[in-house]
């Protein structure tokens, strides 16, 4: 295990004796510490659904279930309308992905190539709002949604209502503008050159070399929605996310059965992640480095 | 469509009015940009730019049995008359005061010492984040069991290790550490992982060179590795503060702004008179002054950001 960077701490002086035995001491102690303090409230979530209600309250706790019984989570699938609950986030999610893929990557790569007049004024203003604390806004938001300006739609209980604000991400545009500049315009020119639209040559040459950027803005994307609360808790309150419904169940339900259902709500993201870790490590250093 | 991109760069940089064809492709093309931006950009007109000239204006407006009035500062009057109004802020400030010492020290701290491990990176980066892909109210409700002052498995280990146990949530002093606590939990991974990748872009030849110079672990970490992530500490520094004031929904679902009051924050307070109180227009003044006060932070932020570049 050569590891060419050297770090704070000299590779000399962590192969001298006294240096191995301090770090082998510390490696252990974070690993352990670590594996507590995050595995181990997963690995009450993941087994208290396996327990009764009465033996989730015993003192002292039991590490494994005594009589593991799958009832709690049959139950909390149905008591939560798990089913709806999950269609409805996924459908928000969906959807919201791909009004923020088709729109925002569209404005990205104008403001980046196309290059409209006022266009710098345009991204300056996007920017700036991203100084906007987003929960100050809810009021006005909400009003705005309960009837559109001009054409005087209600979008409340609409997925539109969580589709169509999640374009305005400053940031998402910011990150794939900033990618879209790193392309040469050579290459674009080239395009053009073969008689290539703008359309043409962003489908065909722009978005292939922007696979990577894409996946981090999707998988942004969807976490946001997934993760929202205070406004599907407002805007959607007859087709609630999961997140929300979960939480609207709460107070109802036999301890164990809750617990199945936390559980249950928290398998698609924890899988969705254990498959994108590398691409959500990726993105977090990119969207992070230059702020 | 012949026209290349190439050609349109070289007319646009012609002076203006060369010819009218020119001009007029000029046109064309502008109008083609604008196309591709059309989207977001009436996305961001009608969900952040135009809500925000609304709030203005409601806040110093009222409706009276559908009919709106200009009422001048009295919703801006009503909301500082309020107590709840100085608990709520003094409330966000504590929270906020709290969850940067702990939430930005400790994943610091975090980083820096996966960053000194060989071994099991990677298992460490994910174990930081997990927490921050599940979602909220899953994470809450499960600390919520956990602190539960009975049984609880906080408070039994406590009592295990012959430790006094806490009221967690149910006593007005331990409520808002507690949110912190959980809020923590669920958010550090990512600050974490934005320091890790910072920490890896310190070139270990600055480090020999203290070394050389006889400065112990300290002194590097204080002379060498804070200065060169002071950028980007600085800015998650102020996202943090910005994130931190924002808090609701620890709040929302764990003690309904209480005990007695002591966990509701701005925005819960902001949620309250709208949809509890139905005073939607004294809740957008509110509204105008978390605007104002975070406008401002942000302001200080970037003045001392450039002071600090200057020197």
């Amino acid at each position: 295990m050569a590891t060419a960077t050297r770090t704070l701490i000299s590779p000399v002086q962590l192969s001298r004796p006294r240096g191995r035995r301090i770090y082998r001491a510390v490696l252990a102690l974070v690993l352990l510490g670590a594996t507590l303090a995050f595995v181990g409230p997963l690995y009450w979530l993941a087994t208290g659904g396996f327990k009764s209600s009465q033996e989730l309250v015993r003192t002292p706790p039991t590490l494994f279930p005594a009589r593991p019984g799958t009832h709690a989570f049959t139950e909390a699938w149905s008591r939560l309308g798990m089913g709806q609950l999950l269609l409805n986030t996924v459908v928000y999610a969906g959807g919201a992905l791909l009004f923020q893929l088709v729109f925002c990557v569209a404005a990205a790569y104008s403001l980046s190539k196309l290059r409209p007049v006022l266009g710098n004024v345009i991204l300056g203003m996007m920017l700036g709002s991203m100084m906007i604390p987003a929960a100050a806004l809810v009021i006005p938001q909400y009003l705005t949604v309960l009837d559109l300006p001009l054409v005087h739609w209600n979008l409340q209980d609409t997925p539109w209502v969580i589709w169509l604000p999640t374009v305005a991400n400053a940031f998402n545009i910011f990150l794939l503008k900033r990618f879209f500049d790193s392309i040469p315009d050579e290459l674009l020119d080239a395009a053009a050159i073969d008689g290539a639209g703008p359309l043409r040559t962003l489908w065909s040459v722009v978005l292939p070399i922007s696979r990577p950027i894409l996946g981090v803005v999707s998988i942004f994307g969807l976490v946001a929605v997934w993760k929202d609360f205070l406004w599907p808790l407002i805007t959607v309150p007859a087709h609630e996310t999961l997140n929300v419904g979960v939480n609207t169940a709460a107070t109802s339900m036999p301890q164990n059965s809750l617990i199945a259902g936390l559980f249950l709500a928290s398998i698609p993201t924890i899988v969705l992640f254990l498959v994108f870790q590398r691409n959500i490590m990726a993105g977090l250093t990119a969207g992070s480095l230059k702020g | 469509m012949a026209v290349t991109l190439t050609r349109e760069r070289a007319r646009a940089a012609r002076p203006r009015g060369a010819r009218p064809a020119a001009r007029r492709r000029a046109v064309a093309r502008n109008l083609r940009a604008h196309g591709f931006l059309a989207g977001a950009l009436l996305c961001f007109v009608l969900f952040t730019w135009y809500p925000m000239l609304r709030e203005i204006t409601m806040s110093f407006q009222r409706v009276h049995h559908g009919t709106t009035s200009w009422v001048g500062l009295a919703n801006y009057r009503q909301i500082t008359a309020d107590p709840g109004f100085w608990d709520a802020w003094r409330n966000t400030l504590e929270f906020t005061g709290i969850a940067l010492v702990v939430g930005f020290v400790v994943p610091f701290a975090a980083a820096l010492v996966i960053n000194e491990l060989r071994h099991a990176q990677s298992y460490l980066r994910i174990l930081v984040y997990l927490p921050v892909m599940l979602p909220p109210v899953a994470g809450i409700l499960l600390f919520k069991y956990f602190m539960d002052p009975g049984y609880g498995l906080f408070n039994q280990v406590l009592h295990a290790l012959h430790l006094p146990g806490s009221s967690w949530l149910a006593a007005k002093g331990t409520a808002m550490p507690s949110l912190v606590l959980v809020s923590t939990w669920g958010n550090l991974g990512s600050a974490t992982l934005v320091y890790l990748a910072a920490l890896q872009g310190i070139p270990g030849e600055l480090y020999e060179a203290a070394e050389l110079d006889g400065a112990n672990l300290l002194q590097r970490i204080w002379h060498v590795t804070v200065p060169q992530t002071r950028l980007i500490l600085s800015l998650m520094l102020m996202l943090q503060v910005v994130a931190t004031m924002q808090m609701f929904t620890e709040s929302f679902v764990l003690t309904g702004g209480g005990p007695q009051g002591a966990t509701t924050t701005v925005v819960y307070l902001l949620y309250d008179y709208a949809f509890n109180y139905d005073k939607f227009n004294t809740a957008a003044a509110l509204g105008v002054i978390m605007l104002l006060v975070l406008g401002c932070f942000s302001a200080l932020y970037l003045w001392l950001e450039r002071r600090g570049r200057e020197d």
